[in-house]
Order: C-alpha cells, then sequence, then structure tokens
C-alpha cells in the first residue's frame, strides 16, 4: 500500500479541496502528492497558525479544509486552535507528523512528543495515533467525524507509521 | 484622523462586500457603526485577519476585504509571503497603520518606528501596494475593490480610540449568518 495516495486519496474522497502544509522529512511524500492532485488547491503556509487561518477562510468559503504538520506545531497553534477553530466551531482535519516516538533518531524532537497528547487532551481535540501501516484504515472514518462534529481532529501519524524514519 | 473616524468613513464602501475584522477595537468600532452579517468579527487570534480573509477569497468569487493593523500584520509577517505568491483578484487587504498597538492602549509598534509595511509588503512579493494617508482612503479602497487586481493598502493615520463596549454575539452565530451572506 502507498499510504501517501491513500491519504490523500481519502482526503479527495471526503471532499476535502483545499490543504494547507508546513513540511516534516516524513510527510514529504504526502505533500508532495497533495501537490500533484487537481482537485485540491494546495497552499504551503509559513506557519501553522497561519495556515489555520487560511483553513477557517476556506471553510466559511464554502471548501473542506485540512492541514497537514508535526507535532511540534501544536506548541505554535494552540491560541488559534482555541480561539479562531473551537470558538467558532469549525472542523479541521489536523493530519500530523508525530515526531519524537519509537524509531525517531534525532533527541530533540522528543521533548515536544512527551507534551503532544497531554496538550491535545487538555484542548479536548479527538486525537487519533497511526503506529501500524494498517491504521490508515481508519482515516476516512476520522474525516467524516471531523466533518460531521465541526471540531479539529489530531491524526498522530509516528515515524513507525512511515516506515521508520532513520534507517528505512 | 484615527481608526474609528477611518471606519465611519469607509463603512459605506464595505457594506455590500464580505469583510473580515481585526481583534479588538477595530471589530468593536465596525460592529458599532454597521453591524451586518457580512462582517466577520474577530473575537480573538490576533494576526490571522488577512489569512483568514485570504483563504475565503480563494475559496470563492465574491470580493473579500481583510482589515487589519499594523501590530497584527507584525505578529504574523508570514502571511505576506503566502498573500504574495498566491494572489487573487478578489482580495483586499487594508492595513490600518497607526504606529500601535491600538486595542490594548497604543502602545508604540515597530511599523511607527524604522519598519515600513509598505517596503516589507513589496520585498514579501506583493505587487500592488498602495500606501495612502487615512483622508485618501475612500476612492483607492473602492479602486481596489472594483480592480481585478490583489491590492494591498497600507493606510497611515493617527493613534488613539474610543471606548466601545465588547462585542457579546456568540462566535458561532456570527460564523453563521457570516457563511449565509457568503452563500447568498
Ligand atoms: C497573542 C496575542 N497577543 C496579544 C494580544 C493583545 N492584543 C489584542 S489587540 C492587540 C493590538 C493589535 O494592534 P494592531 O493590529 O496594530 O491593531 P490596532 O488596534 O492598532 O488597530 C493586542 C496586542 C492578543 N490578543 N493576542
Ligand atoms: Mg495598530
Amino acid at each position: 500500500m502507498n499510504i501517501d495516495k491513500k491519504i490523500v486519496d481519502d482526503l479527495v474522497a471526503n471532499d476535502v479541496s483545499f490543504v494547507t502544509t508546513v513540511p516534516c522529512k516524513q510527510l514529504a511524500g504526502v505533500i508532495e502528492e497533495v501537490d500533484a492532485r487537481e482537485n485540491i488547491f494546495h497552499i504551503p503556509s509559513n506557519k501553522e497558525d497561519e495556515g489555520m487561518g487560511l483553513c477557517a477562510g476556506a471553510f466559511m468559503g464554502g471548501k473542506r479544509p485540512a492541514i497537514i504538520m508535526q507535532n511540534t506545531a501544536i506548541g505554535v497553534t494552540i491560541n488559534t486552535l482555541a480561539t479562531l477553530t473551537q470558538f467558532y466551531r469549525m472542523p479541521l482535519p489536523m493530519i500530523i507528523s508525530y515526531r519524537g516516538e519509537l524509531r525517531e533518531p534525532v533527541a530533540c524532537q522528543v521533548e515536544m512528543a512527551v507534551h503532544t497528547k497531554a496538550l491535545l487532551a487538555q484542548l479536548n481535540i479527538p486525537t487519533y495515533h497511526f503506529h501500524w501501516q494498517d491504521d490508515v484504515k481508519e482515516l476516512d472514518n476520522i474525516l467524516k467525524y471531523t466533518f460531521m462534529c465541526n471540531k479539529p481532529v489530531a491524526i498522530l501519524t509516528d515515524a513507525n507509521f512511515w516506515g521508520g524514519y532513520g534507517d528505512q | 484622523m484615527i481608526r474609528s473616524e477611518i471606519l465611519k468613513e469607509i463603512a459605506p464602501i464595505l457594506n455590500p462586500h464580505l469583510v473580515v475584522c481585526n481583534i479588538g477595537l477595530p471589530s468593536q468600532e465596525l460592529h458599532m457603526i454597521d453591524d451586518n452579517e457580512r462582517n466577520f468579527y474577530m473575537l480573538g487570534t490576533m494576526g490571522l485577519s488577512s489569512s483568514i480573509g485570504f483563504g475565503l477569497a480563494l475559496a470563492q468569487d465574491k470580493p473579500v476585504i481583510s482589515i487589519d493593523g499594523d501590530g497584527s500584520v507584525l505578529t504574523n509577517l508570514g502571511t505576506l509571503p503566502t498573500i504574495a505568491n498566491n494572489a487573487t483578484g478578489n482580495y483586499t487587504l487594508l492595513i490600518i497603520d497607526n504606529g500601535s498597538y491600538g486595542s490594548t492602549g497604543d502602545q508604540p509598534t515597530y511599523a511607527g518606528m524604522k519598519t515600513n509595511l509598505t517596503d516589507v509588503a513589496r520585498a514579501c512579493g506583493c505587487e500592488n501596494v498602495i500606501e495612502v494617508q487615512d483622508k485618501d482612503l475612500g476612492p483607492i479602497l473602492q479602486q481596489a475593490i472594483d480592480s481585478d487586481e490583489m491590492t494591498i493598502i497600507v493606510c497611515k493615520c493617527d493613534s488613539g480610540n474610543i471606548k466601545l463596549p465588547v462585542i457579546t454575539l456568540d462566535p458561532v452565530v456570527i460564523r453563521h449568518r457570516f457563511m449565509e451572506a457568503v452563500k447568498a
């Protein structure tokens, strides 16, 4: 299974047509796939809170948005998640590379990894963790759930899910 | 002129259009001057007026005006390259540059010192950047909305605020009626 393609197929099948991204090494393939699709408008953002602003606007303009980012960005976006996405009750699937988990080669990444789930829990953000390739089968349901409840929803995807980071 | 005087003057120009308005006094003033369902009031999230308005302009065809502030643009400077590189003709960014963080008591911003937001916007790749003095804003804004080119307006004006109550509309109500106006 090509998980990059599967993820973007699920986005398209759920009418997601506006995607903003900030890169992570683990996300390179899925970002490339997003960029290649004609039915998705891909707009790279410079910072993830900016990206969430773009997504809020796109949603109010009638498009289904998504953001693809690294878990370190949870530290950047808490104010935006609380005062924009949640306060105005808007849906936002967040496909997040979960750095600093098993098979992580970069020690610094662990420092935000240990806070990631606690911060998401504190924000009452529904959170899913993809550890095995097969876990991606849940993505379609998660996207439907996100647009049903109009909430930001986190999908954490770790190095093991992507097939290893340093040793692939 | 101060921001509230400018907003009073341009309210009739803004009225038919979708407007995303910056946090704090700008939104409170617009709400007092001409509350309508085409206004999206930001109740928080300093810095994202330009991003929200730009996302909206990219997602549909109606003209969109983001009313922003110098301090808020400085806090989200990354917005200018994104806007420049994905330009859409139905978008106008109006930066009310009073050289201060008005809503929090007019503490000076760097835009009122050495930093020139007009030059910054141009350096970020924005092609159509107009700096204008407060009293001359009306016709420039009308032209920007009417034209097929995306425009960034930096409106230089005085610091200063009027006393106003906060907006008590529920955010979901603001968002819902705004989305209905987008669809109308
Ligand atoms: C993250 C964050 N920091 C600080 C504030 C407080 N704050 C609210 S509005 C504002 C000033 C904004 O200044 P500007 O964008 O220039 O608008 P003006 O009021 O001058 O028109 C500040 C500092 C905030 N809301 N959020
Ligand atoms: Mg200001």
